[in-house]
């Protein structure tokens, strides 16, 4: 199925038309030709991103998959078909859709789509290709969850549970390969508010956000060193530790 | 609503700010939200790129290259692309942008609204003549394709069109062939205008770039110093890749005073003198100097800075350029930033193109209100009577008397404006 080129680099982005994971996609093509597989939901967005890749990188050998995100045996089956073939140097994770809260609270159907997108899909991805990955002790898995997991707030709690649920599922894959895999490294990045068309709202709203491309090269940095968790940008680690530690008592009284 | 600062940093207002991700969804998103502009990375100097308390389409999100063939070295791409992004993925390959102005990081479509010029104007025209085809955007919806056979009034009206015949998705560009990121330059201090001129006119024909720095400070003894440079053959060296510093707060007080300037001036011609000759450069420090310092624009503090750049043509200008230099020189004004290049005789390809045969001089000069403005009053007065003309790119305060003398092809633009898009510079000089 896939144009093989073994000397590559084999990448693999799970959500491709995501900004981030394109502008990470465009650091690994600038610094050297890839096997790229990209996986989306989108047709037409992730033809012009595949055709945008090309470009940049001609050495380079890209393809993509359309899946269903939410179907666990078209998940199955691709990782598996993807593993067996040969096994990836790098996974990213990175699909999501950033939901209105409200629209939660007052329609369910919206409530349980935004817990599995966010959710549910990035964990069975994970999963499956984890399966192999541990197994082979080899490769890099970058999950992009959200500092919204980090506490429930009023203004986003549903999908913030649904990334404080990949945050304890990563913690739990890592402690599973913990002591046995050495060359397996899992990366779970919490981006700040980022500008990507997910949080357009926040941005015509007035919010000053952080550049695809820097949260992009400091994931493929600290994956690069083989971190765990990165909050980006950085001072996200800050405030996230202040918000994680503030009483109830003051927590319930402000209102973000 | 968004707080939204022109590269000046005059003021900064609320805008409405839309994020255009694609070509299919900026269809819906400017026919729901409008009237708009479209906006890019937003390093036009004034109010070209504005519209307060309106729509603001943040043509970033459309930074995808869409076709291109290695053997024209024809590149198709979005409008959100930064001139950066092509120069640094074609350069390996042999091609660069044929022409660019002082920075890389503007986008494809405001290099065209704007049609920019870069040091070789005199050989290679403006951004707009590399232009094979356009895909524009009206907010009714309609798709225009234009190039100068096909539709070509609408190719004309777009280039240098301030953003307002419609929203550029997408531009074919002609790369031009290049042997590596190296330009044999050379550099001469000149004393006076008359031998910058002469040097101009000797270098044209030879040199493909040639742009000159000239202490704005010295009145009536004018001097710079002259650059000229070939892109060089096969040359093998390595290139130390420096991080680009950044201006990390806006000084409370602007250091740019006459003090700082008078003794940068003088330190920078003395240092350029004393390097003067010939040399290997490579390309980004002898395009883009200005860009290895991420926001130097917070250098003029908080009320921000002008830049006023003019055109003159030939036969007028060494006379003009004095006389907007002797009044600048009188009223202490001016910039570390005083750049003096002489344009080709070829016309420009849009309708309100700038660049038109003759001398341009561009100077910033910080904010000081009253002063500053009654300053730019005489330097008008000095341009319209010469027969020449601001650069829109650049201003924030021209008049729409002076627009409409200064830009003869206006009436002809008129009819290809979309009523939709709209600006702090199109009420301005346009009354809408």
């Amino acid at each position: 199925m896939l144009d093989t080129q073994p000397l590559f680099r084999r990448i693999i982005i799970v959500g491709a038309t995501s900004a981030i994971a394109n502008q990470c996609a465009k650091i690994w093509l600038t610094a050297q030709s890839a096997e790229l597989i990209l996986i989306g939901r989108d047709e037409l967005k992730l033809k012009q991103i595949t055709s945008d890749l090309k470009i940049r990188s001609p050495q380079s050998s890209i393809s993509s998959i359309f899946v269903n995100f939410l179907d666990e045996k078209s998940i199955q089956e691709t990782t598996q078909l993807i593993c067996e073939e040969r096994l990836p140097d790098i996974v990213l994770i990175a699909q999501g859709a950033l939901p209105n809260q409200e629209e939660c609270q007052h329609n369910l159907n919206v409530c349980r789509a935004a817990l599995e997108i966010n959710g549910i899909s990035p964990i069975l991805f994970t999963e499956g290709f984890a399966k192999f990955m541990a197994k082979a002790d080899f490769g890099r898995i970058i999950v992009i969850g959200s500092v919204a997991g980090d506490r429930g707030r009023q203004s986003n709690y549903v999908y913030g549970a649904a990334k404080a649920m990949v945050h304890r599922y990563i913690e739990g894959l890592q402690h599973r390969i913990a002591g046995h895999c050495h060359n397996l490294s899992i990366l779970l990045v919490k981006p700040g508010p980022t500008a990507t068309p997910m949080t357009r709202h926040l941005q015509a709203a007035g919010a000053s956000l952080a550049s695809a491309e820097t949260v992009a090269l400091e994931i493929v940095e600290a994956s690069n060193k083989h971190k765990t968790q990165l909050y980006t940008p950085k001072k996200w680690g800050i405030i996230m530790f202040l918000i994680r530690h503030l009483p109830s008592f003051i927590f319930n009284k402000i209102r973000i | 609503m968004k707080l939204v600062q022109s590269w000046g940093r005059l003021d900064s207002k609320l805008h409405q700010v839309v994020l255009l991700t694609s070509p299919q969804q900026s269809k819906i998103e400017i026919k729901e939200k409008f009237p708009g502009l479209a906006f890019g990375n937003g390093r036009s100097y004034g109010d070209i790129c504005l519209n307060p308390n309106g729509f603001l389409w943040n043509t970033q999100g459309l930074s995808n290259f869409c076709s291109w063939n290695p053997e024209t070295g024809r590149l198709t791409t979005e409008a959100g692309v930064l001139l950066k992004d092509v120069q640094q993925t074609f350069l390996s390959r042999g091609w660069m942008l044929p022409v660019t102005p002082g920075t890389q990081l503007v986008t494809v479509g405001g290099a065209i609204a704007n049609d920019v010029h870069g040091k070789n104007h005199h050989a290679f025209g403006t951004f707009g003549d590399h232009i094979i085809r356009l895909w524009l955007l009206r907010t009714n919806g309609q798709e225009i394709e234009c190039s100068r056979s096909v539709n070509s009034e609408w190719f004309e009206a777009t280039i240098g069109g301030m953003g307002l015949t419609g929203v550029i998705l997408k531009a074919e560009i002609q790369l031009k062939q290049v042997s590596g990121p190296w330009l044999e330059s050379e550099t001469i201090p000149f004393q006076g205008l008359e031998d910058f001129f002469s040097l101009s006119d000797s270098s044209e024909s030879k040199w493909e770039h040639t742009v000159s720095w000239i202490d704005c400070l010295a009145g009536i003894n004018t001097r710079g110093i002259f650059m000229r440079a070939n892109p060089s053959k096969h040359i093998e060296r390595e290139k130390t890749a420096s991080k680009p510093k950044k201006i990390f707060f806006t000084p409370p007080i602007s250091p740019v005073n006459k003090f700082t300037l008078s003794f940068f001036n003088t330190a920078y011609y003395w240092i350029q003198r004393g390097r003067s000759g010939k040399s290997i450069v490579n390309y980004k420090d002898f395009f883009y100097p200005l860009d290895g310092v991420l926001e130097w624009n917070r250098l003029y503090g908080p009320n921000g800075f002008y830049q006023y750049q003019s055109v003159i043509p030939r036969e007028t200008g060494l006379d003009a350029t004095r006389e907007m230099l002797k009044e600048i020189s009188r009223a202490r004004e001016g910039s570390f930033l005083a750049v003096l290049k002489t344009f080709g005789k070829r016309p420009s390809s849009g309708l309100l193109s700038f660049a038109r045969p003759g001398v341009t001089l561009a100077l910033d000069f910080p904010n000081r209100n009253v002063k500053t403005l009654a300053l730019f009053k005489r330097l008008d007065s000095i341009v319209e009577e010469a027969g020449g003309a601001l650069y829109l790119a650049k201003d924030n305060r021209m008049s729409s008397k002076m627009f409409v003398k200064t830009y003869p092809s206006l009436e002809k633009f008129l009819p290809f404006r979309d009523p939709g898009i709209t600006s702090s510079m199109s009420r301005r000089l346009f009354g809408s």
